[in-house]
């Protein structure tokens, strides 16, 4: 547990620059690192953090000028190889398994060892054991990856990184889909790990597990360093305005009528279940309301907004649109019923990279604007465009540029613009500004005000707690596929991140802050 | 450009100094990406040019003259017409392996109504649907079922292959007097004595022209587009995907059945077993030489017509400078994968993070 700040550093970064088409993602990071102790990287969405660790762990290959020392010595890892090779291992935040192998074929993914040429299943096999008990895992090498939940899932992972005699360990946002109680053993697991002399870079969002677990804490700003603090500066103000750069109090917005959570109700959701995912959830959203939608990942919220907008099949329940019932089979006839729904992961399911800002914007209303035979009005669909460009301020050269060329923020906002030129009556926002600096947040959370103010009914799915507390009226708390609870400010269930952590994870307390 | 430099509307440092920064890359941004269009659209040009210079002093001066350009124009143009509905196709990310199969049905269903009296003025307008019948079929499969393209139209290939030669009973069609035959043998007269274009040839353009009003001036081309850039994106955004898949696969069967008439007008006949063989891996290889993306969404009509010149010029050339039959295969298909070792660098070069 000793923190080793006497010794040799096991990790220093010098300068460390990364580029993409001309766009600095990081720039002139340094950051130490020693053994035994956990060195916590934050920072906001798109601060570089995932970048930073890619360069460490070589996939991605930094600009030339920086350095990377390990163990003193100057190493160059030029790709995942070499990254394990110098000791870093990287546990990303959606698993690098493959379910359809073994624990212990994936433990030596990559590194089998052979007797001639033929696989020596049953020395690594046997190899896998002892590593299995120390990390306290409860199931045998041969079990099928993909048949372990995500927490011992992580395990293996984990072991992975051990019996490549890894020094170095990242771990990426790793509890974000675990259950309370597997997270807890991940910590313990962590401290012993520490003990042991690994020096362990953890990135998280949550302020709860930076106190339990940091020795450290570096926090990166646009790609910048803007400083670390040791474990007795760590506190939740400083680190905010670090990341953020300025006082938060000015940067959510509320502006909109409170009143409009007894106003008229526009989606009114009975009921709805899919079989899988969702069971049974009720929820109602009135015009002019700014609704949250909290819970942990794997609680079904996505899953739900998929279910109204007509993405997935809903195998009960009903949802009503100005207290009429409606069928909704299809996005297609989601929207044409007013209801628009901003995906969380805009690249996947949003945009169309390859296309111009013009027609991402004017995708959804070309129909409309066409005159006789689908032939397009291109007059009309460049001022669509211009007036998105002014009215969100979008950030491009021009309507002309595809939309893969902008920046997260400027790209989420071209998105936004192709539901908003459509008019709708309810706007679902699945993670409105993931993957959005911070500038461009406080820009989209203007804009969610001025739509509520309007009149829209707006839903907004998010895993940011101060975001969720900051901008909705009120908030529905998911878990497991079921509402869980609800918290709203002047209730017993007050609107507060302690309030909602309790209700999407259903245990008592949290012993933060 | 007014919102080139739009300021922030409220005080925040970052975002100012970012529009800054936004600002001065912009002019460039904007450069590098008219020059990335203007090169997939100019694409091979370059390479047709030289192809044709080369050829002509390889034959020693017998390319460019104006009975030989007839030829090459007349060749080029069915497997133009071919290309163009698989330019639809592949712009959506998919794939139509069944088009010289459907040439040949048409062409069979054609020539067979062409004899029948009373009904022979109408086998140009079935041997079309006929096409399109088909192409409808696979588009059916391919949106309803969710097939795999590949899979649908490889089956189609086979089955339709064997639907052409049980319509002529598998032997090979005459008729000497088929009706609108002048679309595959005669010559449209622009400039009497001067300039003449082969009918063939203008039906060709006549189907690029309306491909390229489809796909850049109608809704639908932009869905198409679409589609093939993004499906998943394309369906939560509203786009019924079902029905662009089953538009594309009916145009490029109506295309083949249209193929399949210009065929049987030239010929005179059909063979239910030996017409259009192959003919879709020449289809194929003319839109991706012409710089539509084999993952779908980027493309354009032009280039596809660009590819379809050069896989005539290549041919024609092949003869005139008397390269043996057999190594017009060896060069062909070393083009094809020329061709799509292109498309794999210009994804690369176009890559994003």
């Amino acid at each position: 547990m000793k923190k080793g700040l006497m010794s040799q550093p096991i990790l220093e970064m010098r300068g460390v620059s990364k580029s993409f088409f001309g766009m600095k993602a990081l720039r002139d990071v340094d950051l130490t690192a020693y053994p035994g102790e956990v060195h916590a990287v934050m920072g906001e969405n798109g601060a570089g953090k995932s970048t930073l660790m890619k360069v460490l762990s070589g996939a991605y290959r930094p600009d030339p000028g920086g350095e990377i020392r390990i163990d003193g010595k100057a190493a160059r890892i030029d790709g995942p190889l070499a990254g394990r090779a110098a000791g870093i291992s990287i546990i990303y935040q959606e698993l690098s398994l493959a379910p359809n192998l073994t624990v212990a074929e994936n433990i030596y993914l990559g590194r089998e060892t052979s007797r001639s040429g033929l696989i020596a299943r049953a020395s690594m096999r046997e190899s896998v054991f002892p590593m299995l008990a120390r990390l306290g895992a409860d199931f045998a090498p041969d079990t099928l990856v993909g048949d372990l939940s995500i927490g011992r899932q992580q395990l293996v992972e984990i072991a992975r990184a051990l019996a490549a005699k890894s020094k170095i360990l990242i771990m990426d946002e790793p509890t974000t889909a675990l259950s309370a109680g597997e997270a807890e053993r991940l910590f313990a697991l962590i401290q012993q790990l520490r003990a042991d002399g690994l020096a362990i870079l953890y990135i998280s969002h949550r302020m709860d597990e930076i106190y339990r677990l940091a020795d450290r804490v570096t926090v990166l700003r646009d790609g910048s360093l803007v400083g670390s603090l040791d474990r007795t500066q760590i506190k939740a103000e400083t680190i905010i305005r670090m990341m953020v750069g300025r006082d938060v109090s000015s940067f959510y917005k509320k502006e909109h009528d409170p009143r409009a959570v007894r106003g008229r109700p526009v989606l009114s959701v009975v009921d709805v279940a899919d079989g899988k995912r969702v069971k049974g959830c009720s929820l109602t959203v009135h015009a002019g309301e700014v609704l949250g939608l909290a819970g942990l990942v794997g609680a079904g919220r996505t899953e739900l907004a998929h279910l109204i907008f007509g993405a997935a099949a809903m195998t009960s329940g009903e949802i009503r649109l100005e207290n009429r019932p409606i069928e909704i089979g299809s996005p297609h006839e989601a929207l044409e019923n007013g209801i628009a729904y901003l995906t969380e992961d805009r690249k996947a399911f949003g945009l169309f990279l390859d296309m111009s800002c013009l027609y991402n914007i004017n995708l959804g209303v070309l129909g409309r604007d066409a005159s006789l035979g689908g032939v397009m009005n291109r007059q009309k669909a460049r001022e669509r465009a211009r007036n998105a460009f002014s009215s969100l301020s979008i950030r491009a050269p021009g309507p002309q540029v595809t939309a893969g060329s902008l920046s997260g923020g400027n790209q989420q906002k071209v998105l936004l613009s192709r539901l908003l030129a459509a008019s709708p009556k309810v706007l679902i926002l699945d993670e409105p500004t993931r993957g959005v600096d911070v500038g461009a947040k406080s820009e989209i959370y203007t804009i969610i005000d001025n739509l509520a103010k309007a009149g829209v009914a707006i839903l907004v799915i998010s895993s940011d707690l101060p975001e969720v507390i900051g901008i909705c009226d009120r908030v529905l708390v998911m878990k497991a596929g079921r509402i869980a609870g609800e918290a709203a400010p002047q209730t017993a269930s007050p609107l507060t991140q302690e309030n909602i952590m309790r209700l999407a994870t259903g245990t008592g307390e949290l012993d933060a802050a | 450009m007014p919102h080139e430099s739009s300021p922030p509307r409220d005080a925040v440092p970052a975002s100012v100094e970012r529009s800054v920064a936004a600002t001065t890359r912009s002019s460039e941004e904007v450069k590098r990406q008219r020059a990335q269009v203007f090169i997939r659209a100019v694409g091979m040009l370059p390479v047709l040019v030289l192809l044709c210079i080369a050829f002509h002093f390889l034959s020693d001066g017998r390319f460019f003259t104006g009975q030989n350009l007839g030829i090459v124009l007349q060749q080029a143009a069915v497997n133009t017409v071919l290309a163009a509905g698989m330019t639809f196709v592949i712009l959506t990310g998919g794939i139509d392996l069944s088009v010289g199969s459907i040439l040949a049905v048409s062409a069979m269903a054609g020539l067979t109504l062409s004899k029948v009296p009373g009904l022979a003025e109408f086998w140009l307008p079935v041997s079309v649907l006929a096409g399109l019948a088909f192409g409808l079929v696979n588009g059916a499969l391919i949106a309803a079922l969710r097939l795999p393209p590949f899979i649908v139209t490889l089956g189609s290939l086979t089955a339709v292959r064997g639907i052409a030669r049980l319509i002529g009973a598998d032997t090979t069609v005459f008729n000497p007097s088929i009706p609108f035959a002048f679309i595959g043998n005669g010559s449209l007269t622009l400039i009497p004595g001067v300039i003449s274009i082969p009918w063939l040839s203008v039906v060709a353009l006549l189907v690029i022209l309306a491909s390229w009003f489809v796909l850049r001036r109608t809704v639908l081309g932009v869905h198409i587009y679409a589609v093939g850039g993004n499906e998943s994106a394309a369906r939560l955004a509203g786009i019924k995907v079902w029905a662009v898949i089953l538009f594309v696969y009916g145009v490029s069967g109506l295309l083949a059945g249209l193929g399949g008439a210009m065929q049987a007008a030239r010929l005179y006949a059909a063979n239910g077993l030996q017409l259009g063989q192959s003919y879709e891996l020449d289809a194929i290889t003319a839109v991706i030489l012409g710089g539509t993306s084999f993952v779908g969404g980027i493309g354009s009509i032009w280039g596809t017509l660009v590819g379809a010149l050069i896989i005539a010029v290549l041919s024609n050339g092949l003869i005139l400078t008397g390269v043996s039959d057999v190594w017009q295969y060896v060069i062909k298909g070393l083009v094809i994968i020329g061709a799509v070792a292109l498309d794999r660098y210009r994804l690369h070069a176009s890559a994003r993070t």
